[in-house]
């Protein structure tokens, strides 16, 4: 068995065993449907709202203030749409994840008008066109914590200063950070934040919205009554209270300083290949980052082929994003940086997870220099300019 | 059995490239799936008159789907690689332009050319694989004699693929596999069927990959309007071999040399296109016995089976997929340009269209009808 190391957990991570464990019960042994009024509904309602509890406290707010989703895209969905309105402006940045990307295009064919931010060559908004953009009837501001490609934070507390002036609706697609660094949401000042289990360790299927008591929100399913009639549907029991379990880690790693270690981690990985491949750099150095992710460009190669040549090595990592079809398009986060689209196509992801050990680093160590040596002697471009 | 290789399959979610990645891992390769997305098969559909969604063909998400399946029941490691862009420019643009200065092209060869045996052997190389194997029938072999690798047409005939090989280059063909060439396609299929490969029955893809229907004037349409280009100007005069002008048209690219519906002439005898100079923006039309003729230049020669044409050569020549092959004389005219004379005269001679010549099972070369 060819070992396997995973060094893209921003695309998903695997399940702690912690986690598994507490979800495991509410497959068999506690399967109620929490609306019932019985024993076993009693159960899993206890059972979810312990879970609203954890998450609740994850982010600083009440616990009321927690929607349960099937992940980050339908909280995105949710609040973008559910926050707006035929004839609505909204300002949003062109490095948002698709789920808010599309959702706000959505938003324009139906009669919204939609200002799309540029961003720094680091992948930083400018506060100040977040202000430059407010138009009189503004409704909603929606910028991500953190960016899935980059790692790098949002100053989204600035952003939440400027949409509380000028009393407009500040959403953040938070998925990338939750779990990573600590989240207040009284800090951000947002009126709505989506997280996704499975981007921190708890299962595909399942999410939060965080939605301010007050901010009127139009629901996207219709049904029963379920959270506080804003998302309705049966809850996925095993699956909030795998997010509430992994917001309860999360929240105790903090404390230990996990994020730290994961900082150091991630920084040796980092500086290992910098100091190993020459023509190489950091997309968004410069800028905060959350502390596992670390995008790198090296000249000379296509990152397809790289991201193929690991996977068969047994190192997974990614580039650009995934499309449907599973075929690799030119990043629009990269390309909004005004990177090159040769550096676009030539940048590799690394995202480590609680999962990650020193050995993996030395793992991805030893192969991805060597990989992009091989790559780089099959570049005609790149002979040419060493023989010169 | 021979030493296993690290061989990448081409795999176009077909019944082909599928048994063909199938027997390999059978017989202990080291075997990697690759599909090329070349075309989004959506971008386009929301023009007027195009197929909304478009399915069982290259490049579509079904056939994604169905690649990605058998190499998964198979048990080999499977990639889509993006090489859109290269396909737009090398394969899409020059078929656009071909039509619009009256010509009728082939773009499967120039896919084979530029994006089939060019830019899936650099990845296969980058990824470890010493060559690409892919479901085309035909042959190809080391000629120790002739130190060249020779492209052979393939046992089943009736499948022959080597008109759109013509191209291929001497490094390219060392590092071609294809497993189909001693094989017919019933044997194909019955491969299939014994690999449990649940496609085993899926009909075969016949049309242009990126155009749906197989109406290209409409794509041509869609595609310029997309880009925010206008058509141009490429209507004009249909005129008789003497040079009577008997009526007009509305673009040079609706025609092909020997079509004769839709010339919007009405003539008591029935009338073909016999000739379309893109230059006059003219279609030639006359009788069918002025579509026969003894002669065609071609160039961009490209040959296989021999480093350099150094005398007049006997070959059978195919001037179209279905051509059965005339015998000729194959004489150089200049650096990139030859003349083929046939025996006898044949119909419908085509600009845009490739001439392949032959000896007998060997492709001997090939070049682009002027």
């Amino acid at each position: 068995m060819m070992r396997r190391i995973y060094l893209d957990n921003n695309a998903s991570t695997p399940v702690l065993p912690e986690v598994l464990e507490a979800m495991r019960p509410y497959f068999g042994e506690h399967f109620g449907n929490a609306s019932s009024i019985h024993h076993h509904g009693q159960e899993t309602r206890a059972a979810v709202e312990r879970a609203r509890n954890s998450v609740a406290s994850l982010l600083g707010c009440r616990v009321q203030e927690i929607v349960f989703t099937s992940g980050g895209t339908e909280g995105d969905n949710l609040a973008i749409s559910g926050l707006t309105g035929e004839g609505d402006h909204v300002i949003t940045s062109s490095i948002e994840h698709h789920a808010v990307l599309h959702a706000c295009r959505h938003l324009e064919e139906m009669g919204c008008e939609v200002t799309w931010l540029p961003v720094d060559s680091r992948s930083l908004v400018d506060p100040d066109d977040v202000r430059r953009a407010l138009r009189p009837n503004t409704k909603l501001i929606s910028i991500m914590t953190a960016n899935n490609e980059t790692g790098v934070l949002q100053p989204v507390e600035d952003i939440g200063k400027i949409a509380a002036e000028a009393d407009v609706y500040f959403h953040t697609d938070a998925v990338q950070a939750a779990g990573k660094v600590p989240i207040d949401v009284k800090n951000i000042a947002c009126d709505a934040l989506s997280i996704s289990g499975h981007k921190m360790h708890a299962p595909q299927g399942v999410g939060a919205l965080f939605v301010r008591r007050g901010a009127h929100l139009q629901p996207l399913f219709y049904g029963g009554r379920h959270e506080r009639s804003r998302r309705a549907g049966t809850e996925n029991v095993p699956g909030i209270v795998a997010l509430g379990k992994a917001a309860e880690l999360a929240m105790q790693g903090f404390e230990r300083g996990d994020d730290k270690k994961m900082s150091a981690l991630r920084d040796r990985l980092q500086q290992g290949i910098l100091a190993q491949v020459e023509e190489s750099a950091v997309n968004g150095e410069g800028a905060p980052r959350v502390p596992n992710t670390s995008n790198i460009y090296f000249d000379h190669i296509e990152g397809e082929a790289m991201v193929i040549s690991l996977d068969l090595k047994g190192l997974a990592v990614s580039t650009g994003a995934a499309c449907s079809a599973g075929a690799i398009e030119p990043s629009h986060v990269l390309t909004a940086m005004g990177l090159r689209a040769d550096r676009a196509r030539a940048s590799i992801r690394f995202s480590l997870g609680k999962q990650n050990s020193e050995e993996d680093i030395d793992f991805a160590l030893a192969l991805v220099p060597e990989a992009v040596a091989r790559l780089r002697e099959l570049s005609p471009a790149y002979r040419k300019m060493v023989v010169r | 059995m021979p030493s296993p290789q690290t061989i990448a399959v081409a795999m176009s979610g077909g019944v082909d490239s599928s048994t063909v990645a199938a027997m390999l891992r059978a017989d202990g390769h080291n075997v990697i799936g690759l599909t090329m997305q070349l075309w989004n098969q959506r971008r386009l559909a929301e023009h007027e008159g195009m197929p909304e969604a478009v399915t069982g063909r290259c490049c579509s998400l079904d056939d994604v789907y169905d690649a990605r399946r058998v190499a998964e029941h198979i048990g080999i490691p499977y990639y889509v690689v993006n090489h859109e862009e290269r396909f737009e420019r090398d394969v899409v643009r020059p078929f656009v332009a071909e039509y619009l200065s009256g010509r009728t092209p082939i773009p499967c060869s120039l896919c084979n050319n530029h994006l089939k045996f060019d830019q899936l052997l650099v990845v296969a190389q980058q990824i470890g694989a010493e060559c690409v194997a892919t479901g085309h029938y035909a042959r190809v072999e080391y000629d120790d004699v002739r130190g060249r690798w020779l492209l052979k047409r393939p046992a089943d005939r009736s499948k022959d693929q080597t008109y759109f090989l013509f191209g291929l280059t001497q490094e390219q063909l060392g590092r071609t596999l294809f497993p189909l060439g001693e094989m017919t396609k019933l044997e194909v299929r019955e491969r299939a069927r014994a690999h449990g490969l649940a496609l085993a029955e899926k009909p075969d893809s016949q049309e242009i990959c990126f155009v749906p229907g197989g109406d290209y004037k409409r794509f041509i349409d869609a595609y310029l309007s997309e880009r925010g280009e206008s058509l141009p100007e490429t209507a004009g005069e249909v005129v008789t071999t003497s040079g009577e002008v008997i009526g007009e048209h509305g673009g040079v690219h609706n025609f092909t040399v020997g079509q004769r519906k839709g010339l919007g002439v009405a003539t008591g005898s029935p009338l073909y296109v016999i000739q379309i100079n893109g230059a006059d923006k003219q279609v030639v039309v006359g009788r069918d016995e002025h579509l026969y003729s003894r002669e065609l230049r071609a160039r961009r020669l490209n040959l296989i089976a021999m480093d350099e044409l150094r005398e007049p050569m006997r070959v059978s020549v195919k001037i179209r997929h279905r051509h059965e092959g005339a015998a000729a004389m194959l004489e150089k005219l200049a650096d990139d340009e030859i003349l083929v004379t046939f025996d006898q005269p044949q119909r419908a001679i085509t600009p845009g269209q490739a001439a392949v010549f032959y000896d007998g099972d060997i492709v001997v070369g090939g070049a682009w009808i002027a």
